[in-house]
């Protein structure tokens, strides 16, 4: 329980550190690397929870593809000289702050109110949701045709890409 | 339940090692006459140090929106693939459809030349 | 735990819609592929699913394991959707021609998109709602940046594409509250603990984000922002569907979820929708007063309608739920006329949008300057059009359900908005000019016109065609 408690403060202070450090930086890029390692923090910490899928599709899909998209993105956008960007503190940031102060004291009163009024959840059934076998029996069961939906929503999804993002459209 | 994860610490670790190791023997046994020239990183003939900020063709947000489809695809195809035993042939119907409608986008992808790079 | 046969031909409109979807995705990119063909293609999908909403109108089960809900009440609004979407696809054809973008994914991504709405109305589980609003949002979004040669068609569809992407945000995070105080995302199920579940502050802001996520998509105050922009800059057929089918099946999964699942009548969640829609009906009615464009007008008065129609959201009965979905088969008819003959006056440049660009037009268009005028005076709710009984049933539903005020609220706005509606007609019928049509109208689109300005006719006269039918439809 240790080595768990260790592993667990390790990832849970660089995945804070790691963001922070994303939306301080200046350079885009290395906001975007910061990102890329806030992830594996993430991923960590899923790990931690038995959660295995989330885990891996994080590194998967987020880290690996989303990321490359991002850092594309970055590029397309070519934002020039980011030093010249203004750093006053204008009204919108100072509602922004307000707002932002305004969810964490609502995520602080739920560690105060505790989980009253939630359902109870099994321990031993919470560990084994997170597992890549269970959510495959479930996807391919429960939820089979959702699952198939996924495949047109992605089609619709390649369709449009094509369609806004052709070089030379026919 | 850390414990289960040890294979994996040990393989990353590993992995890390040989690389470094690899790196580090090769620069310990290797000749080394260095010019400036060497020195420069290799680009592909590209001036390896110039400024980031210019703009890129849409060409490669095409790829990489394709990429991250067809790596959702993947995403899926992965619980799947580890209880295929438990889903018989159910399941395999079901990622059959799944996939043949991938496949008519990525026909239409290929028709339309978007796989080309003019 | 799996797909039968029995389900497939059970949720027949939405099968045969996808089916018709993808073969013409394959006619599309095989070599030659004919435009003409796919455009066919996607008409007859639209009428078979239409078809097959009617026929099983009458017979309701719930499939899928549970998943959605066919027949009945989705099979009501699958009929909505695939008469938007068989007006659009007519109405795109000769526009997209005028600006050479013809393109056969056009039709497949606004099948595609009606897939995706028949999916929200038939919803039985939150997953399925969210596939469907994303499936019906990327098809939109695409549509809205279609004409790819203008400025205004890709802005439009990036704040579209932006905003809707936040709002997709408030909806995850909405459904994830309500499964975590719920334990489940299946509508029935959450329907059954709905009385102690509403206690929870927890489950409660999660209700509280979904509506706000369902406001964006019917575009409510304040959550209205991108729509007069957005529908300014789309193709103008894509605006017609926006404001006929995509906010019908918001709608249609705001009553899924507020009216059929939560029992709202009497909580705080009552009285945040019937503050988004008394703002929606004064912002909307009042801003479109100021219009000169007629594509922004109607985005208010879309606005406004979306308030009209909230009021018997709020209310939370049966009789609101009727009202509402009266209110959509006659909005969308008739906003789908307006845009549709708005999309033959309209130029290529975006010209020939405004009011005084109207004047004269009855002397020149006698025929259709009277089914425009059919269509504005039923959005203004002047009877015997179907637009008043829209009105006075969601208003009636308020009033019973002791919202007075926002009875009242509505029926003051509406005055205001006859203003704005009839001012068009008073240009086309008193104003000298020589507004007219400039490029010739296929016959085909003509009588498509014809026969929506015949139903606004029709359901005004006859609203117990709908209403009688729309009771019948079984509750969760």
């Amino acid at each position: 329980m240790i080595l768990e408690s260790i592993v667990f403060y390790s990832l849970a202070v660089a995945s804070v550190g790691s963001a922070l450090l994303m939306v301080t930086r200046r350079n885009p890029v290395i906001a975007a690397l910061y990102l890329i390692l806030n992830f594996f923090c993430l991923a960590g910490l899923y790990l931690t929870l038995q959660a295995q899928f989330i885990a891996v599709i994080h590194i998967l899909v987020y880290a690996g593809a989303i990321m490359v998209l991002f850092l594309f993105v970055i590029m397309l956008l070519n934002l020039g000289d980011e030093r010249k960007l203004s750093d006053a503190i204008s009204p919108r940031k100072i509602i922004a702050g307000g707002l932002s102060l305004a969810l964490l004291l609502e995520l602080l009163s739920i560690f105060v109110t505790g989980t009253e009024g939630l359902p109870e959840y099994n321990a031993d059934q919470a560990l084994q949701v997170g597992t890549v076998e269970y959510i495959g029996k479930q996807l391919f069961t429960k939820f089979l045709f959702p699952f198939e939906v996924t495949s047109i929503l992605l089609l619709a999804a390649i369709i449009g890409a094509i369609l806004l993002a052709k070089k030379k459209p026919d | 339940m850390l414990e289960s994860y040890l294979p994996i610490f040990f393989m990353i670790a590993g992995g890390i090692a040989f690389g470094v190791v690899m790196l580090k023997l090769n620069e310990f046994f290797g000749p080394r006459r260095p010019t400036e020239e060497k020195f420069s990183t290799y680009e592909s003939g590209m001036e390896p140090v110039r400024t980031a900020r210019e703009r890129f063709s849409v060409k490669f947000y095409m790829v990489a929106v394709l990429f991250i489809l067809f790596d959702i695809e993947v995403v899926f195809l992965y619980p799947w693939a580890v209880s295929f035993r438990e889903l018989g042939y159910q399941g395999f119907v079901t990622m059959f459809v799944f996939i043949v409608i991938l496949l008519i986008g990525l026909y239409y992808v290929w028709r339309k030349g978007a796989l080309e790079w003019d | 735990m799996e797909i039968t046969i029995s389900d497939l031909w059970q949720s027949a409109p939405m099968v045969s819609l996808t089916l018709t979807g993808l073969v013409a995705l394959l006619v599309e990119s095989m070599k030659g592929g004919r435009t003409t063909a796919v455009y066919g293609l996607s008409l007859a999908g639209c009428a078979l699913a239409f078809v097959f909403s009617l026929w099983s109108l009458g017979s309701e089960v719930i499939v899928f394991n549970g998943m959605i809900l066919q027949g009945g009440y989705a099979s009501y609004f699958s009929m909505v959707f695939t008469s938007s979407a068989f007006f659009t696809i007519v109405l795109s054809r000769p526009y997209m021609q005028r600006l050479h973008r013809e393109q056969g994914v056009l039709y497949i991504l606004i099948l595609f998109a009606t897939v995706g709405m028949m999916l929200m109305a038939s919803a039985m589980d939150l997953i399925i709602l969210f596939l469907g609003i994303e499936l019906m949002s990327v098809c939109l979004y695409v549509l809205t940046g279609f004409v790819r040669t203008k400025v205004t068609s890709n802005e439009s569809a990036v704040k579209y594409f932006l905003l809707g992407a936040f709002a997709t945000g408030f909806l995850l995070y909405g459904i994830a509250l309500v499964y975590g105080t719920a334990g489940t995302t299946n509508l029935k199920l959450i329907s059954q603990s709905f009385a102690q579940l509403s206690g929870n502050s927890l489950f409660l802001m999660g209700a509280g984000l979904l509506v706000i996520a369902f406001s964006f998509k019917v575009a409510a105050v304040p959550f209205h922002m991108w729509a007069p922009d957005v529908y300014e800059g789309a193709p103008t057929p894509v605006t017609a569907f926006m404001s006929t089918g995509a906010k019908a099946a918001a709608f249609a999964a705001f009553v899924t979820v507020f009216i059929r699942t939560f029992a709202i009548t009497g909580t705080p969640i009552s009285e945040v929708v019937a503050f988004i829609a008394a703002a929606s009906m004064i912002l909307g009615n009042v801003t479109a007063i100021a219009q000169s464009n007629l594509k922004r007008m109607l985005a208010y008065s879309s606005i406004a309608h979306a308030g009209y129609m909230l009021s018997g959201i709020a209310a939370g009965s049966a009789e609101g739920e009727t009202g509402i979905l009266f209110y959509l088969a006659a909005y969308t008819l008739m906003n789908m006329g307006a845009f549709g003959i708005i999309s033959w006056v309209e130029q290529q440049d975006d010209t020939k949008l405004t009011f005084d660009d109207y004047a004269g037009f009855s002397a020149q268009r006698p025929v259709v300057a009277a089914m425009l005028s059919v269509f504005m005076f039923s959005l203004a709710g002047i009877p015997p059009f179907a637009g008043f009984f829209g009105k006075y049933y969601v208003f009636l539903a308020a009033v019973k359900a002791d919202l007075v005020w926002l009875a009242v609220i509505g029926v003051l706005t509406s005055v205001i908005s006859v203003y704005y509606y009839l001012r068009l007609v008073m240009v086309m019928y008193f104003r000298d000019g020589n507004a007219t049509i400039e490029e010739r109208v296929p016959g085909f689109a003509f009588a498509v016109i014809g026969v929506i300005a015949a139903l606004v006719i029709l359901l005004g006269l006859y609203p117990s065609l709908v209403v009688d039918i729309s009771k019948t439809f079984f509750k969760l």
